[in-house]
């Protein structure tokens, strides 16, 4: 048994958003996507958007996020999630539109989707969770597999020479003139999880600018598929991932200077 | 400075017990329970009263099950 | 009643889905039928429809898909590579149940193949296409003004039963040039309870989805989707036919062949050969009956079409082998003479004793 302390005179300082469901995250123990779920929906209830967010959920293992999210949102097949965006915010322009996306679905087989939102400058909030492996499907490379790292596909670890490079999205959408901001942030440390949500909410705010599209990577981890525990996971990420895909602010036009 | 006072409400049937609010807390009030919830886990609890109301815990936490509270600031001690 | 115009097939499928009230539309380019992206383009402004095109038809079918999760009235348009291309969207579309007008342009295939026009996209449009047991509400069109007349009923249909509608015509319809009248169109109200226009604190959030894990969840979704079809093939069963009350034979055909089929009905009624025409106006629901009620009363049925026999199954269906179903086509863009068509149904009509 733990302790039991008095919460006399005591004052909530925070609490679980009410924009989350009631509902336990199918997640594994430990996943990044149940911070970065819980970091869209704080905003939400924030910003007081609730009434006026769509979300696009990815195929991947963020597929139900629209039974945690207490939004309206569509499910988009694999890799379309920025087409169907699109159609929602062309439709509706006022909104706030957001994708939320693994490696697999964004930067795979969505590529293209992905890359002409961009650069069209689509007035959405992309979400994209690179955790460097497919997850859903049981651990086969991503994308952003990193050269060297083991996945069901690649047992013996990424090899460029049959795989090619793991890609890094955060600089090749900043590259294009659609975008407004673009910024890589991770979620495995508190003061991480800090700017990870200021990043995030930057970039919804910036849809009422109607000037481009915002783009959050959240370097995240896969302990199931990584085989590790949660804990070592964020070590991992820390000593392997963040050399690659460095984190920091790649692009921010949003004051127009 | 006076030391701020906190605590923590877990909602162990929903925790995972994947420890990384343990880890993530400074002073260690944090830590496994010895018996499980019905989903088999062994769930986080505050094992000391060291709590400092820094909300490390609930940043990390994958399920958000934590509240976090803090001493009224006129009943700090 | 408004005007007569002159206009070219695709351009008044365009103008007909603005007067019907398009509230969007969103495609990519590809030959027999990028003039009804350059209409929308020009048009679409005006009228405060919003007009994108897209960087694949993959990308289109997928804008139309969040626009029409959204509630809104939104359509696409393309040829068959494209539509191919689209058949993962629509399959997607059809399992979210959500409204909304695909147009196909047919062009020969397979393959690029060719641009000129084709019928080979039947099986494509009716028997699937896509993955998994959907239906796509189907109308053909044989003349501008059908393309005219059908665009506000396709969504119309589409919104009555929150299905995917498609019109599939072919290259030669979109391309030729006929007179057109405009009907005035009234929309008969939507329910946009199920969509995502954000969510209201009065209600639960809505999403659009077509996933469902669970067995006995998707059996129960599919169920759903299969009353919904009954009561499609129920009530919207659509078709014309000619001089059927004498005939001893009776010519089947949609679309460009159906044209075709006319004058071919009149060459072999010149000759002294009681000949009909039935012209499926809705591919599906296709109408079974007249064929299998003709069936009971006639000696055969001769189907034409523009591809190596596809609607020809569905007549025999139809017809349940009570009769003896003939079969022309052409293939890979070539179009038949009404001449070489009369010939062709003379000898099958001869075989069958008439």
């Amino acid at each position: 048994m733990g302790i039991t302390v008095s919460l006399e005179n005591m004052e909530k300082i925070y609490e679980r958003p009410k924009t989350l469901k009631d509902k336990v995250m199918h997640y594994c123990p430990g996943c990044g996507h149940g911070v970065t779920h819980r970091l869209v929906m704080e905003l939400v209830e924030e910003l007081g958007i609730q009434h006026n967010t769509v979300g696009v959920a990815p195929v991947g293992c963020s597929v139900f996020a629209y039974y945690y999210m207490d939004i309206d949102m569509q499910e988009a097949a694999h890799g379309r999630a920025c087409a169907v965006a699109t159609g929602i915010k062309r439709m509706m322009p006022d909104h706030y539109v957001f994708t939320y996306q693994g490696d697999g679905d964004l930067a795979a087989i969505g590529t293209n989707e992905t890359i002409h939102a961009c650069n069209r400058g689509e007035n959405i909030t992309i979400v994209f969770v690179n955790n460097a492996i497919y997850g859903m499907t049981g651990g086969q490379m991503a994308p952003t597999t990193l050269l060297g790292q083991p996945a069901t596909t690649c047992p013996l670890g990424r090899e460029q020479a049959a795989n090619g490079y793991p890609i890094r999205m955060s600089e090749l959408v900043a590259q294009l003139p659609g975008t407004i901001y673009v910024e890589r942030v991770a979620v495995n440390t508190p003061a991480r999880v800090r700017k990870a949500k200021k990043a995030l909410i930057k970039a919804f705010k910036s849809q009422e600018l109607k000037k481009g599209t915002s783009f959050v990577e959240i370097v995240s981890n896969c302990p199931s598929n990584w085989k590790m525990t949660p804990v070592e996971s964020n070590k991992w990420l820390d000593e392997n991932m963040l050399p690659y895909y460095p984190l920091g602010l790649y692009k921010d036009e949003i004051s127009g200077e | 400075m006076a030391k701020v006072k906190g605590a923590v409400i877990i909602n162990t049937e929903n925790c995972k017990g994947c420890g990384l609010c343990i880890h993530a807390c400074p002073t260690d009030t944090l830590g496994f329970s010895k018996e499980i919830n019905s989903k088999g886990f062994n769930f986080s609890e505050m094992i000391k009263d060291e709590c400092i109301a820094c909300m490390s815990c609930a940043l990390v936490c994958p399920d958000a099950v934590i509240t976090v509270y803090r001493m009224k600031k006129d009943k700090a001690v | 009643m408004s005007e007569m115009l002159l206009m070219k097939g695709n351009e008044a499928m365009a103008e007909a889905a603005i007067r019907a009230g398009c509230e969007g539309y969103f495609a990519y380019p590809i030959t027999p039928q990028s003039e009804v992206a350059e209409y929308m383009a020009r048009e679409a402004p005006k009228h405060g429809v919003v007009f994108l095109q897209a960087e694949s038809e993959l990308a289109a079918i997928n804008m139309l898909y969040g626009a029409a999760g959204a509630g809104f009235k939104v359509w696409t348009s393309s040829s068959s590579p494209g539509i191919s291309l689209m058949q993962e969207g629509i399959s997607y579309i059809a399992g979210a149940m959500l409204p909304c007008v695909i147009v196909n342009v047919n062009r020969g295939g397979p393959g690029l193949g060719t641009i000129q026009p084709s019928q080979s996209d039947y099986f494509q449009t009716v028997k699937g296409g896509g993955h998994g047991d959907y239906r796509l509400i189907t109308l053909a069109p044989s003349t501008v003004q059908e393309i005219a007349d059908y665009m506000g009923l396709a969504f119309d249909l589409a919104w009555k039963y929150r299905n995917p509608a498609m019109i599939l015509m072919d290259g030669a319809l979109g391309q030729m040039m006929e007179k057109v009248q405009f009907k005035p169109y009234t929309d008969p109200g939507r329910d946009l309870s199920w969509s995502t226009r954000g969510k209201p604190e009065e209600r639960e959030s809505n999403f659009i989805t077509s996933l469902f894990i669970k067995p006995e969840e998707m059996e129960q979704v599919n169920l759903q989707l299969q009353k919904t079809y009954r009561e499609i093939e129920q009530n919207e069963v659509r078709y014309d036919s000619y001089e059927v009350d004498d005939a001893e034979m009776v010519l089947v055909a949609y679309g460009l062949s159906a044209r075709i089929a006319s004058k071919v009905m009149h060459i072999l009624r010149d000759k002294g050969l009681k000949v009909g025409l039935v012209k499926p106006i809705t591919l599906w629901p296709y109408p079974y009956k007249i064929l299998s009620d003709l069936a009971d009363r006639v000696k055969g049925f001769f189907v034409m079409e523009l591809n190596a026999g596809q609607m020809v199954e569905d007549v025999r269906l139809g017809v349940n082998g009570k009769k003896e179903v003939g079969f022309y086509g052409r293939m890979g863009g070539m179009i038949y003479s009404p001449e070489e068509v009369a010939e062709k149904a003379e000898a099958f009509a001869r075989k069958i004793g008439m």
